[in-house]
């Protein structure tokens, strides 16, 4: 199982939201609904603050709770990969993925009614490019790869710098990584 | 400080700024498939237990209202469902990690097990249609048969009963990403409210007074064990982690703290324990209406509540700063 992942460097990320109208675009995801979003984190006390940007997405977890609990199949892994996919056609809509992701990175597509969520742009990755939101980072601050591949960047990124997942207490292994 | 804020809007309909999937329709279907197990299970228990003559209402015609209740929540649950028409696809696979899936093929099994009940009993308790049914050879065999394996399909009747209450339970609690929910006591929590509502409508329902004093006992044993249970589930909420602990605090002091205490454990549990106490030592007859009715009050509120409490957990909670007020405060007078 080829094990995709993608590193975010919080020391230049900006904020910018680039990620998220390139997201918007490259999916067509209708007005109203977000695949991604970023998140300001502020700590401290003024004038000692400390701020770090987050582009958060579906985490593409290798223990992913929102497949284990479907009861159709429609929530699914892609060609053996950890990258989780929604079969629009086997969904009912009842919405347990929704209520099994600790990240709430899934959404009710309208006006279809069945789920959507972060693909991984996994329609880009089979041609060999990165998703639409590592494309367009203009801060370079976004990486995509296989963790499989030691040489991969982000493997490298992972051997070399400070990193942290969001809420690994989970238990669903998240895989994307944040330096820090 | 620390604060995280939402900087890009994320308003994904249902999911910010909480999650709010599942309203009464999910509420209802759990409640009325809890009903629907209780009723299973008590049919088939005053068949095993021959106690037709104490429980005829139980003994004959009971098992009538299941597919009735459960056919009520099947719609409600089908009405919460965002992509309708594809819901065959619950019949198109088994996943053996999903409780949803389990309930869905359960449901499946109820139907055949609740008619089989139903037939065993219909000619003492439908004397009516007595007429029209052994007009013809087959549903008179059928009927026949049933008769005579009316042990046989009550001892399948239980475990149906059992599965069909105490997974739409474990449903919930399966779900790690919504601390509320999850803990193992869910199970048996919403199969014992399900035998309790189930007693309190054959309480409600039978004209026959042994009838109404055998179930009005047997419910205050259920009252008394589910309110054990709420107790164990509060404890290990209590005893678990900071996550646990946050959800927890929704009901001890947060918003859904009067909706829990007063409408669910007060009255839906207390007060019909109570009442129901009283009328066992012959006081507040004129009361014995209302004990079975808080019941089923209460089996629905503890449905509606955990769907709402559970949900309000989370493990992540952003506020957004682009609230719907600020940008009124943005437009020009």
């Amino acid at each position: 199982m080829t094990r995709y992942a993608m590193v975010i460097d919080t020391k230049t990320c900006i904020g910018c939201g680039d990620c998220v109208v390139a997201c918007k675009t490259e999916n067509k995801v209708p007005d109203g609904l977000n695949r991604d979003w970023i998140v300001e984190l502020t700590r401290g006390t003024y004038p000692r603050l400390e701020t770090e940007f987050r582009s958060e997405r579906c985490n593409h977890c290798s223990n992913p709770t929102c497949v284990t609990l479907c009861p159709t199949g429609a929530s699914h892994l892609w060609n053996q990969t950890n990258i989780v996919l929604v079969d629009a056609d086997k969904c009912t809509g009842c919405k347990a993925c929704i209520a099994a992701c600790p990240y709430d990175a899934r959404l009710v597509m309208h006006p279809d009614g069945y789920v959507d969520k972060c693909t991984f742009c996994h329609h880009r990755v089979e041609q060999g490019l990165d998703p639409a939101c590592v494309s367009s980072c203009p801060t370079r601050c976004m990486h995509f790869g296989s963790l499989d591949d030691p040489g991969s960047s982000v493997s490298e990124l992972l051997q070399t710098r400070k990193y942290k997942v969001l809420n690994p207490e989970t238990g669903n292994e998240p895989n994307v990584y944040y330096l820090t | 400080m620390k604060e995280e804020l939402l900087v890009t809007a994320r308003s994904n309909e249902l999911i910010d700024p909480g999650l709010h999937i599942w309203t009464w329709e999910v509420a209802m279907y759990l409640f009325l498939g809890g009903l629907t197990a209780g009723i299973m299970i008590f049919a088939a228990y005053v068949t095993l237990a021959r106690k037709d003559d104490e429980a005829p209402f139980a003994a004959t015609q009971l098992a009538l209202l299941a597919p009735i209740a459960l056919s009520l929540g099947m719609t409600t649950l089908f009405l919460d469902l965002e992509h309708k028409l594809f819901v065959f696809r619950f019949y198109t696979a088994f996943e053996p990690t999903s409780p949803m899936s389990w309930g869905a093929w359960i449901l499946l099994l109820i139907y055949p097990v609740t008619t089989l009940q139903i037939l065993a009993t219909l000619r003492r308790g439908f004397p009516v249609v007595v007429p029209y049914v052994d007009r013809w050879s087959i549903p008179r065999a059928v009927i026949d048969w049933c008769e005579n394996h009316r042990r046989q399909i009550a001892l399948v009747a239980v475990p149906s009963g059992i599965a069909l209450g105490i997974y739409t339970g474990i449903l919930l609690s399966a779900f790690s990403a919504r601390p509320f929910w999850n803990s193992g006591v869910l199970g048996p929590l919403f199969l014992i409210s399900g035998l309790s509502t189930a007693a309190a409508l054959v309480a409600l329902v039978s004209r026959e007074k042994r009838e109404k004093e055998m179930f009005t006992r047997l419910d205050l044993v259920l009252i008394s064990a589910e309110l054990a249970l709420v107790g164990l589930f509060l404890i290990s909420l209590a005893t678990g982690t900071a996550k646990h602990i946050e959800a927890l605090q929704s009901i001890t002091g947060g918003p859904y703290t009067m909706v829990f205490w007063v409408l669910f454990v007060g009255i839906g549990l207390l007060v019909p324990l109570l009442l129901e106490m009283l009328e066992m030592r012959g006081v507040g007859k004129s009361l014995a209406l209302l004990a079975p009715v808080l019941v089923l009050i209460g089996g629905y509120a503890l449905r509606q509540v955990m769907i709402d409490v559970g949900q309000d957990s989370t493990w992540t909670r952003y506020p957004s700063q682009y609230s719907a007020e600020m940008l009124e405060r943005m437009e020009p007078n």
